[in-house]
């Protein structure tokens, strides 16, 4: 089943199929990376925005990079530099880069919600490069291919996800990915930064190392040094000495397991410096498998062909929620 | 008086005089001159007819909780607006909130409030006071001040007493008045930056959730300080099972205190937040289904005393934001009698029930000589037609607030003629 969705919100409610596709169109981009000339001209005459409403490097430059290999003008919007510091709504920032019809809009927000906010109001695609606590999707599928290139599959595996998940979007992208894939997942973290309710996301523990026990895949996230003020964790040093991921850690996984990082890293924080420099650390090859996952994310919706927008119209979940007019209901079964 | 009234046919309910019959009711000179099974035309001395038939004649509809933002805030709403909103809800009472700018926490605002709805004419409008100065939770407001300008109730709602020593004081100060202290329980340092219900939806959102014991930790301290202290202890928009059941307990025990519920946490759970939609958002928040079926058990076994609508109206640039960044609050005046008739017949709730908590019970907690059709009482009445469909379109509203979560439900119920002291200030379309 092709991708058909008018923008990449987010991956919940994205089925097997789509996802698999989406993939196998990153591994076809992959290519394009290796060569000599990195270049191809499939969206020449196209132009990407990319509004960033939260500081970030590595997600901003892989989108940018992801753009122009494929020929795209692609225009930055840091929040620093634009009329947002001039208390310019997120609507009117939006309208005025619609009308001057882009492509495709990028955006990082602050705010869960940000990009269906848009989406909602916007004819043009979203691609949310990272919403509040909600959702990454590009992340998710950058992983998600890293796992495969190295695991040969995506069904099956057990994936330990670490650290504050209460407040990744990563966390969440990755998890709704993997069981749509047939993957299980566990969470392992302090109690303050799990919830109850993610027993129905896949298994919930506050022991690393019960929680690393023959993982296939180990999926460490930044630990945000702020939360430590916030009493989610007394310190920085008491949250490593629980979730640091050290090479004892590491040796109750899987021999073959792989570890990954979606960055930056806090070295000794979350991430002990020799399991983070050491064979199963994959994290360069997501590095470098994010420019193709944005590629493929970028080329299917500006290339989206026309006759789908009447196929999503009775499209998975994450396409119908983003597409209803804000003021909707859900009436409670009386 | 040529402007007597002769109501003749409809099916009167009148929780306070226990009649829940067809009835003809007969209002001269801005009271309620008879109620009986036929009054003809020569008893009724020239009155002009109103034809009732197939309709409920109900006491004045009161509604103890609305936000009518004048002074201060009249872009999303003024006091003659919301009142037109209010008749044409069926209101004939309203008590609005202290939360406008300036605050009400001095006598010459309660007097303005007063003056504004006196010139609109429409609904009755009955302020509440400031527990504290400018609602910041620290010093009592002049509440005796402001009883002698009319207050009925005194309340920082929206702005939850943190302070636990500042609510025993209020609760005791205004013992001496007869005065309700009207509390929004949430503890702000469990509920912190939380934008919604505390659950799965909220996880899955990526939105910060407040849980229900944000509220529920606020009920179990104002009712432990309400055992001694004396004065009247009144729960604003309950919203969880657990607050319901200490509620259920307390009355039990006969602790002085009463509660309300609005009709968007009887009728919608946190779904409908769902797509981030902005007019699903409130403090307190829509919480999880096991917390509506609570409220309706309360509001059936007498738990919960009012259906008040929490009517907050607001300019659309506050919801046409991220959702983090939205305004609390959505507008209900009209659309909260027909989501009542419309969750009496869900939840089986006999009607008189309902409409007690819409008219004599509201009038009781607020202590006012309204919420009934005794002869001899003031000449409020709403008729409603039970069986008027109808579609919640925001744009119709008389209101300036244009945020409803009900926005193209399909209801069922519509006041058709809203009578204040004896005189028509609403008749709908068609009647």
């Amino acid at each position: 089943m092709p991708f058909t969705h008018r923008h990449m919100l987010g991956l919940e409610g994205v089925s097997k199929e789509e996802l698999l596709y989406l993939l196998d169109t990153a591994k076809s981009f992959k290519e394009i990376s290796e060569r000599n000339i990195k270049k191809v001209p499939t969206l020449q005459g196209k132009t990407v925005v990319a509004l960033f409403y939260e500081a970030s490097t590595r997600t901003r430059t892989s989108f940018e990079i992801a753009a122009k290999r494929m020929s795209a003008d692609f225009v930055n919007l840091s929040s620093a530099t634009s009329s947002v510091t001039k208390g310019e709504t997120l609507l009117d920032t939006a309208r005025n880069l619609a009308a001057m019809r882009p492509d495709a809009i990028v955006i990082r927000h602050p705010a869960s919600g940000a990009p269906h906010f848009l989406a909602a109001r916007l004819e043009c695609p979203i691609v949310n490069a990272g919403d509040g606590a909600h959702e990454h999707p590009t992340q998710a599928i950058l992983d998600l291919l890293t796992i495969r290139e190295r695991k040969g599959r995506l069904n099956g595996l057990t994936v330990a996800i670490i650290g504050d998940i209460l407040h990744s979007r990563v966390a969440r992208s990755d998890a709704f990915a993997l069981n749509a894939l047939g993957s299980s997942v566990r969470f392992v973290g302090p109690p303050t930064l799990l919830v109850p309710e993610l027993r129905a996301w896949g298994d919930v523990t506050t022991d690393l190392h019960e929680g690393v026990g023959d993982a296939d895949v180990i999926i460490m996230l930044r630990i945000q040094l702020e939360r430590q003020g916030k009493n989610f964790f007394p310190t920085v040093d008491e949250y490593s000495r629980y979730f640091c991921l050290t090479q004892r850690a590491v040796a109750r996984a899987k021999p073959d397991v792989i570890i990954m990082h979606p960055g930056p890293i806090n070295r000794g924080v979350e991430l002990a410096s020799d399991v983070a420099d050491g064979p199963y650390s994959v994290i360069m090859e997501q590095v470098t498998n994010g420019v193709a996952a944005r590629m493929a994310v970028l080329y299917l919706l500006i290339n989206r062909p026309r006759e789908a927008d009447i196929e999503a119209e009775s499209g998975t979940q994450a396409a119908t929620e983003a597409e209803a007019a804000t003021p909707r209901l859900r009436r409670r079964v009386g | 008086m040529s402007g007597d009234l002769l109501i003749r046919g409809g099916t009167v309910i009148d929780p306070a005089s226990g009649i829940h019959a067809r009835r003809d009711v007969l209002v001269c000179d801005g009271n309620i001159a008879a109620v009986s099974e036929k009054i003809d035309n020569e008893g009724a001395g020239g009155a002009t007819v109103i034809d009732a038939q197939n309709c409920l004649v109900l006491p004045g509809l009161i509604d103890m909780h609305v936000h009518l933002r004048e002074p201060g805030y009249e872009y999303k709403e003024t006091i003659e607006t919301g009142t037109q909103a209010a008749v044409a809800g069926g209101f004939t009472t309203v008590a609005c909130m202290a939360n406008t700018d300036p605050v009400n926490d001095s006598a010459a605002v309660t007097e303005y409030i007063r003056e504004r709805a006196k010139a609109a004419g429409l609904a009755r409008v009955y302020p509440i006071g400031a527990v504290s100065k400018d609602l910041k939770g620290e010093q009592l407001a002049e509440i005796g001040e402001m009883h002698c300008a009319g207050i009925v109730a005194v309340s920082d709602d929206g702005m939850p007493i943190m302070n636990g020593g500042l609510m025993r004081h209020a609760l005791e100060y205004t013992a001496m008045f007869g005065l309700p202290v009207i509390v929004h329980e949430e503890d702000r340092s469990i509920a912190a930056d939380g934008v919604m219900n505390e659950g799965a939806e909220s996880l899955r959102l990526g939105l910060k959730g407040i849980p229900s014991a944000a509220e529920e930790a606020m009920v179990a301290r104002d009712l432990a300080l309400l055992a001694r202290t004396g004065g009247r202890l009144h729960i604003a928009h309950v919203s969880t099972a657990g607050a319901v059941e200490l509620i259920r307990a307390a009355k039990r025990r006969q602790s002085p205190v009463t509660a309300e519920v609005t009709p968007h946490h009887f009728s919608l759970t946190e779904a409908a937040v769902a797509g981030y939609n902005t007019h699903a958002k409130m403090h307190p928040p829509l919480r999880a289904e096991h917390d509506v079926e609570a409220v309706r058990r309360g509001l059936a076994d007498g738990t919960i005393d009012a259906i008040a609508s929490d009517h907050a109206p607001h300019h659309r640039d506050g919801k046409e934001v991220e959702f983090d960044r939205a305004l609390n609050g959505v507008v209900g005046l009209e659309t909260t009698l027909a989501l009542a008739l419309r969750m009496a017949e869900e939840a089986k709730i006999p009607l008189d029930v309902v409409i007690a908590a819409m008219t004599v019970n509201p009038a009781r907690i607020l202590g006012l000589p309204l919420g009934t059709l005794a002869p001899g009482a003031t000449g409020d009445v709403t008729i409603v037609d039970p069986t008027r469909r109808w579609t919640v379109q925001a744009s119709r509203f008389r209101s300036k607030g244009r945020s409803t979560p009900f926005e193209g439900m399909e209801l069922q119920g519509q006041a058709i003629v809203t009578i204040v002291g004896g005189r028509v200030v609403w008749r709908a379309e068609g009647a």
